[in-house]
């Protein structure tokens, strides 16, 4: 998927790699995410912030479809996701698979290649030479044979990122790559993001760090249910946003949220 | 002692119990990697109700209608489960135990109600007979085969076919499903596609094992497998290769064994379920990696490994103080081991060459001093840099580095002289020898 260069803001609107309108997801009736509207250019390092619960986790499952939203649509590139599967990789995240699956590292990401080598042709050596070439981009080729139980965590995120890679996609969603991986991987990740960059391709990523974040990201969307500012990372990193972010002045929204909740609740048998 | 075995007997029952296992097994490997072997337990029940709708609806008792109400009520397992989950709020094995012994009450109840005109025997339902089983045959390609055994063979052939055309997806799927969705596999469609073959195998099996110990055959002989290897091809071929030995096992146990104790032999159908489980005990034991004898070697090793490196470093710090040679009592005192263990890991180290045994005592060859020296070099560095930077006070230091020294290497070593500001001496003042 090539995009071409966007000239006008309009079009760049229409075009842009991820268009998020008007979103909402509940969890049991209680909101999640509240009408939340974003748009991430081209190109670009998003880093997704918020304090825990704040949905971060949840806008990027309801892009790729993975929980229902109750309102609001989503485009990649202009088009619904399921039109355009192969566009997007979704790195979930570490905890939510089982490590001790009978697989090794080179068959985790030779499953990326599944999306276009179909489900019933031979695996070729193309495939499989891009498999490699991705586990060498994230410095564990040597660790190719490894039973993937026997990966440390930081080896297995690489593993996770390696499998993005194969897929050749040109959005890339990730949920807290960096959770609990060594300063190592964490900067192998953050290099191997912004040689994707380089490449035209842009990263929406969940993040916890703030210091790093600003370092990291050359835009931020912050988030607590509600979207409290998106932007340039230097214009969105002001002491009222992240106040408002992380200081609690949602208490009202949570309060109904909470208040739905115990209706459903009650109204059940 | 043993009994006499006949081909055209024992043959038979042999291949139907093989091929019983080998459907079942061959989707159980999906069953557990998914975390839920419960669910072959709940279909294998939950088809009674199926068999019972699909007999009082058609009058039929033989045939694709049997599967068909066997298949469509292994759909409605997983659905009728996946509601109780999403609206009863509880999670996924309680409500599997709920939907299924709904189902099978139901089955019960209208096998009972409709007892008059079916002969399905409650007895036969749970652990079958595959012995008798083996009097009804019916021609085909020329021979006359018991049609237990053409009943399974098809059954193991359609699963075959299953598990090698969606081998991919199953796999993705099983891995991880939000990937699989991503790539457009259709997650949902497989799963009850998966429930649907662990319906017809349930039924499939009724008359050779019965649908109590297929069970067992859709659960062990994959366990048993994983714990052999590493590999999702490996370990289905495994667990067909257990479930053939588990039938070959069961039977020849089934005819033997109690004869043995001057008791008439026994059901294989049991025997199978008995030989899988021993087959399981086997691997748990004698696994490569994952079993219990491997674990213990690998503690065992460490553990030699550890006490190797004190006798070493014992040996250095005499020299040091001007002992040129140190007599098996004295190790044992100062290390606190017993005589025995001292004497195996003395013999460990002369095998590799890093003591010798002299008249006046145990020595350190040249290539053991170098090993000793790095490991009191490690000592010394780690009380020195759990003194200055983890502020440990000088007490607890020695047995704190006293562990640390066994997994530091050369690297390490560099990292904690840098970062300790390349000290000469540990905090009790004595010298930091240099890198052998």
């Amino acid at each position: 998927m090539k995009t071409t260069v966007v000239s006008s803001v309009v079009k760049m609107s229409a075009d842009a790699p991820l268009s998020v309108r008007d979103i909402t997801v509940a969890y049991h009736r209680k909101p999640v995410l509240w009408n939340v509207t974003l748009d991430v250019p081209g190109a670009s390092m998003v880093g997704l912030v918020g304090p825990n619960g704040a949905g971060k986790s949840t806008l990027l499952k309801a892009i790729v479809g993975m929980v229902p939203r109750i309102s609001g649509e989503v485009r990649i590139f202009g088009k619904e996701y399921h039109h355009h599967r192969s566009a997007v990789a979704y790195v979930p995240q570490r905890e939510s698979v089982d490590w001790d699956f009978p697989a090794t590292a080179l068959d985790v990401v030779m499953m990326g290649t599944y999306g276009q080598l179909g489900w019933f042709g031979r695996v070729t050596k193309k495939e499989r030479q891009a498999a490699h070439e991705a586990l060498r981009q994230m410095e564990i080729e040597h660790l190719a044979e490894r039973q993937i139980s026997q990966l440390s965590g930081g080896q297995q995120q690489r593993t996770f990122l390696a499998r993005a890679l194969v897929q050749q996609a040109d959005l890339y969603l990730m949920d807290e790559p960096f959770a609990a991986v060594d300063a190592a991987t964490e900067n192998a990740i953050v290099n191997i993001m912004r040689t994707l960059q380089s490449a035209g391709k842009t990263i929406v990523v969940v993040h916890h760090d703030l210091h790093t974040a600003r370092e990291y990201f050359d835009r931020i969307v912050l988030l607590n249910t509600r979207l409290i500012a998106a932007g340039k990372t230097a214009d969105v990193f002001t002491d009222e946003n992240l106040q408002k972010t992380y200081g609690g002045k949602l208490t009202l929204l949570e309060e109904v949220g909470d208040a739905m909740r115990r209706r459903d609740r009650s109204n059940s048998p | 002692m043993s009994a006499e075995l006949s081909w055209e007997i024992d043959g038979w029952i042999i291949l139907a119990g093989a091929l019983c296992a080998m459907s079942a097994a061959l989707l159980g490997n999906f069953l557990v990697l998914r975390r839920q072997s419960l669910l072959g337990d709940a279909i294998s029940h939950a088809v009674l109700p199926g068999l019972a709708a699909a007999f009082l609806l058609t009058g039929q008792r033989q045939g694709w209608v049997m599967f068909l109400g066997a298949a469509s009520v292994g759909v409605l397992t997983v659905l009728l489960t996946e509601l109780a989950r999403q609206f009863g709020r509880v999670d996924e094995s309680a409500s599997i135990g709920v939907v299924f012994t709904f189902l099978f009450a139901l089955g019960l109840v209208m096998i009972v109600q409709a007892a008059d005109s079916v002969d399905l025997d409650p007895g036969c339902v749970l652990y079958g007979s595959i012995e008798t089983s083996m009097i009804r045959k019916m021609p085909l390609f020329g021979l006359s085969i018991p049609r237990v055994v053409v009943t399974l063979g098809t059954t193991l052939t359609i699963n075959s076919l299953f598990v090698a055309a969606f081998y991919r997806m199953l796999k993705v799927s099983t891995f991880d499903p939000q990937l699989a969705r991503a790539q457009g596999v259709p997650v949902n469609f497989l799963h009850y596609a998966l429930a649907g073959l662990v319906a017809v195998t349930s039924v499939a099996s009724f008359e050779s094992v019965g649908n109590i110990l297929v069970v067992a055959m859709f659960v062990v002989p994959p366990v048993a497998a994983w714990l052999l290897t590493d590999r999702l091809k490996v370990m289905i071929v495994l667990s067909l290769v257990i479930g053939v030995l588990s039938a070959v096992l069961g039977h020849l146990a089934a005819i033997n064994v109690p004869i043995w104790f001057g008791y008439r032999s026994t059901s294989t159908a049991g025997m199978m379920a008995v030989a899988s489980g021993g087959l399981l005990f086997f691997c748990v034991l004698f696994a490569p990696r994952k079993g219990l004898l491997s674990q213990l070697l690998r503690q065992w090793e460490v553990s030699l490994r550890i006490l190797g490196e004190d006798v070493l470093a014992t040996l250095y710090r005499a020299e040091v103080a001007g002992q040129n040679a140190v007599r098996l009592v004295g190790l044992v005192r100062s290390l606190l081991v017993t005589k025995l263990w001292a004497r195996i890991v003395i013999e460990f180290l002369q095998l590799r060459r890093l003591v010798s045994r002299e008249s006046d005592g145990l020595r350190l060859t040249t290539a053991g001093r170098s090993r000793a020296q790095n490991i009191v070099r490690s000592h010394r560095l780690w009380e020195h840099y759990l003194a200055s930077e983890a502020g440990m006070s000088n007490e607890v230091l020695h047995d704190g580095a006293e562990r640390l020294e066994h997994f530091t290497d050369r690297q390490m070593r560099e990292r904690l002289l840098v970062e300790s500001n390349a000290p000469s001496t540990d905090p009790h003042g004595r010298p930091i020898p240099p890198e052998a």
